[in-house]
């Protein structure tokens, strides 16, 4: 009996090592894409760093885009028309849409939006949504179970490049396909929509910090994790920016987006090297665990960059710090419906959809400071002219 | 094991191992903690400055307190996968208390907490007693209950603030006393009340029972009860640990992930026997105290978290391998197979 129950209790435990390590991956999958992706063509597995596209992204920054300065969702950075009489028809419409997920706050926030935008048009007759919870396979069934449907036409937001490209490109076989934040390695799609890319957003925070920071300055950086191509091109981007400057880069650390391993890489980097000059984060989740990080040491806070969740913001309000807030918009959720109206009414829409990413400075922070928001909450939301905003985003 | 043998026939089970015995439970992790420490020591020479070991302490807080619930659980011959789901929910069902009714004492909160921890581990332990679900089953489904009501909830995205006066107890040191903080006081408390339960009848009962719950139902042990006690002590431990938890770092809706998985890994490092019967409370919270110390050290050495898990991993085959070696050369040596006790 004793042998037994060891045997069991091995087996046990190889279970929960099994369990554990689907659990242990879910923040992984649940954080590491705050983001998207431009199409991601070029990267590599190995090397994340692509000059041209680089280039690219920076450039677009300083474009003049096309559309209403007020609605930034519906502005487009250096278009190139595609025409659409092909897709014409007349409404109702039914509206399809194959979402990669809802696993994290910057997913919650940008899927409200798209609801609320869809409520906005009563041509819309129907909206079927299917959610793939942030597995491949899930999604190219969905997929395929929604082109095999009576859409009129389909919304994808990926979540995975490479492995959802075929079921993409079948799709677009069927109907006309819409393709938003990361990409997908064909260009079947009609248009691809996604803000100007994840170098833009990493050399936002490095090139503050290059400013801000004293030559010779010690900098932190904090990345969720390794692999993740959309984060990866962030750090490639701010590595290319620190190495240009005279920073010095003491430490690179993986945090898995947990606030609590911030809070103590932090405190354990202040304490080796009697403090910090600058930190640098790939995404803005946890910053207000690496500003607290500096107060319960007792040090000044040092120029840190973070995102524009609401908690950052307030927290660089309220304690006057030295702060940049690069976006990745989650307005973009509302241009695939707009970009889908367009095209079933014949009217020309960008092939590369490009929106602007604001990046929040002191200069505008007191636009984006929503102090009645949740924590999680993306300010750059562009749903405040929504019908029950702010109820339905948890204000 | 002979030492944990239950005193035969007796209706009060009150056997006392040999004075040795719990030091040799606790001595292999006491070494490996040891060494880890001296590892730290020679990266990272300031690591022993009395404030920086403080905060060692107190970023351990909450795994150690799980560890003792999980030690609780697990030497009764059971499982809990539920407490990291546990944390996830309190921190989050704390922040949105708060967000619905802005000024509420923060003890109350810190009370539902506890209560919701209670009952958590009560319906797991009757859920693994009385409707004889396993406890891996019946505590992973939990998890997945916990887990997706907090997603339902908060749709992804938590809502609400935590107040000050309530992240005291995971941030803030005593007043009067800089140096020390709540959360060591913490710890301190529920190391010293794990000790003293473990030392009770009670306690000694609950290894009794997880070394052989047949006999010791013949004994006189009501074998459900105690079992029920071991997961809601757990849950409460969960709960404290969740109140640590977002005291440190805020509201997350991902608090508590993998922590589940993080005590489970301490226990065993701390030798204690899966299937239940054998180890010692005081080894499962150096285990987890060394499992902190090992991510503190990859920390240091700039070895990436996402290999964390892959550590994590080797630790528990590992230590479970080794212990089955050692246990099956004792079995063949003094145990004839006994087939109607199975």
């Amino acid at each position: 009996m004793r042998t037994r129950t060891r045997t069991v209790g091995v087996a046990v435990a190889a279970a929960a090592l099994l369990v554990a390590g689907c659990t242990s991956d879910l923040p992984d999958a649940g954080s590491g894409p705050t983001a998207g992706d431009e199409t991601g063509a070029d990267a590599t597995a190995s090397e994340f760093f692509d000059q041209a596209e680089y280039e690219r992204q920076l450039a677009l920054r300083e474009a003049t885009p096309d559309g209403p300065a007020d609605r930034p969702w519906e502005q487009a950075l250096e278009p190139e028309y595609v025409p659409t009489e092909q897709y014409q028809q007349d409404g109702p419409y039914h509206l399809c849409f194959s979402n990669a997920g809802l696993f994290n706050p910057w997913r919650s926030v940008g899927w409200r939006t798209m609801r609320a935008e869809v409520d906005l048009h009563p041509e819309i007759a129907e909206f079927t949504v299917l959610d793939a919870q942030g597995q491949d396979d899930k999604q190219i069934s969905d997929i395929q179970s929604l082109a095999s449907q009576d859409c009129d036409l389909l919304i994808v937001s990926p979540n995975t490049t490479a492995t959802l490209t075929p079921a993409v490109a079948a799709a677009c076989e069927q109907l006309p396909v819409i393709v938003f934040d990361r990409g997908v390695d064909t260009d079947c799609p009609v248009t691809f929509i996604s803000p100007i890319g994840g170098y833009a957003y990493g050399a936002a925070g490095a090139e503050f910090l290059a400013e801000e920071v004293e030559p010779g300055g010690q900098v932190l950086a904090l990345r969720i994790s390794p692999g993740v191509d959309v984060l990866e091109h962030r750090w490639a981007a701010a590595e290319r920016v620190f190495e240009d400057s005279d920073l010095e880069v003491v430490g690179v650390q993986f945090t898995e987006d947990d606030p609590a391993t911030v809070k103590n890489t932090v405190s354990d980097y202040i304490q080796r090297f009697g403090g910090l000059d600058g930190v640098w984060m790939d995404a803005g989740a946890t910053a207000v665990a690496a500003v607290e990080a500096f107060e319960d040491a007792g040090v000044p806070v040092p120029p840190i960059t973070g995102e524009d969740q609401q908690d950052f913001l307030q927290a660089w309000d309220e304690r006057g710090l030295t702060a940049v807030a690069p976006g990745y918009p989650t307005f973009q959720w509302r241009t695939p419906v707009l970009a889908a109206l367009r095209v079933l009414g014949g009217q020309e829409v960008p092939e590369q959809w490009v929106l602007p990413q604001p990046v929040i400075t002191q200069d505008t922070l007191d636009d984006y400071l929503q102090p009645d928001m949740p924590p999680q909450h993306y300010a750059l939301c562009g749903c405040e002219d929504l019908p029950d905003f702010p109820a339905a985003w948890g204000g | 094991m002979t030492g944990t043998e239950p005193a035969s026939g007796a209706a009060h089970l009150r056997w006392r191992p040999a004075p040795l015995a719990g030091l040799r439970a606790v001595a292999p992790v006491l070494v490996l903690l040891v060494a880890l420490l001296v590892a730290l020591a020679v990266v990272d020479p300031g690591f022993f400055d009395p404030e920086r070991l403080l905060a060692f302490l107190r970023r351990s807080a909450p795994l150690v307190i799980l560890a003792a619930g999980q030690y609780l659980v697990i030497v009764s011959g059971g499982f809990d996968l539920s407490v990291g789901a546990v944390v996830t929910a309190g921190v989050v069902v704390a922040a949105e208390l708060f967000n619905l009714a802005p000024g509420l004492p923060w003890l109350v909160v810190v009370a539902v907490l506890l209560l919701g921890g209670l009952l958590v581990g009560v319906v797991n332990g009757i859920v693994s007693t009385v409707f004889a679900v396993p406890s891996f089953i019946a505590t992973l489904g939990m998890m997945l209950v916990l887990q997706g009501a907090v997603f339902f909830w908060t749709q992804g995205a938590p809502r609400g603030y935590l107040p000050e006066d309530y992240r005291m107890l995971g941030r803030s040191a005593v007043p009067g006393a800089e140096w020390l903080p709540w959360a060591v006081v913490v710890l301190a408390v529920v190391g010293v009340a794990a000790v003293l339960f473990m030392r009770s009848d009670t306690g000694r009962t609950l290894v009794a029972t997880g070394d052989n719950d047949v006999a010791a139902g013949l004994a006189g042990v009501r074998v459900a009860r105690l079992r029920i006690l071991a997961f809601a002590l757990s849950g409460v431990a969960a709960a404290v640990a969740a109140i640590l938890v977002g005291g440190f770092t805020g509201v997350s809706a991902q608090a508590g992930s993998g922590y589940e998985f993080q005590a489970i890994t301490a226990v065993v490092l701390g030798g204690v026997a899966l299937g239940g019967g054998r180890g010692s409370v005081v080894a499962a919270m150096a285990g987890a105290f060394s499992l902190q110390a090992l991510f503190t050290l990859l920390t240091l050495l700039g070895v990436s978290g996402a290999l964390e898990s892959a550590v994590q991993g080797v630790i528990v085959i590992t230590a479970v391998a080794v212990g089955g070696i050692s246990w099956s050369r004792r079995a063949t040596r003094t145990h004839q197979p006994v087939r109607e006790s199975v």
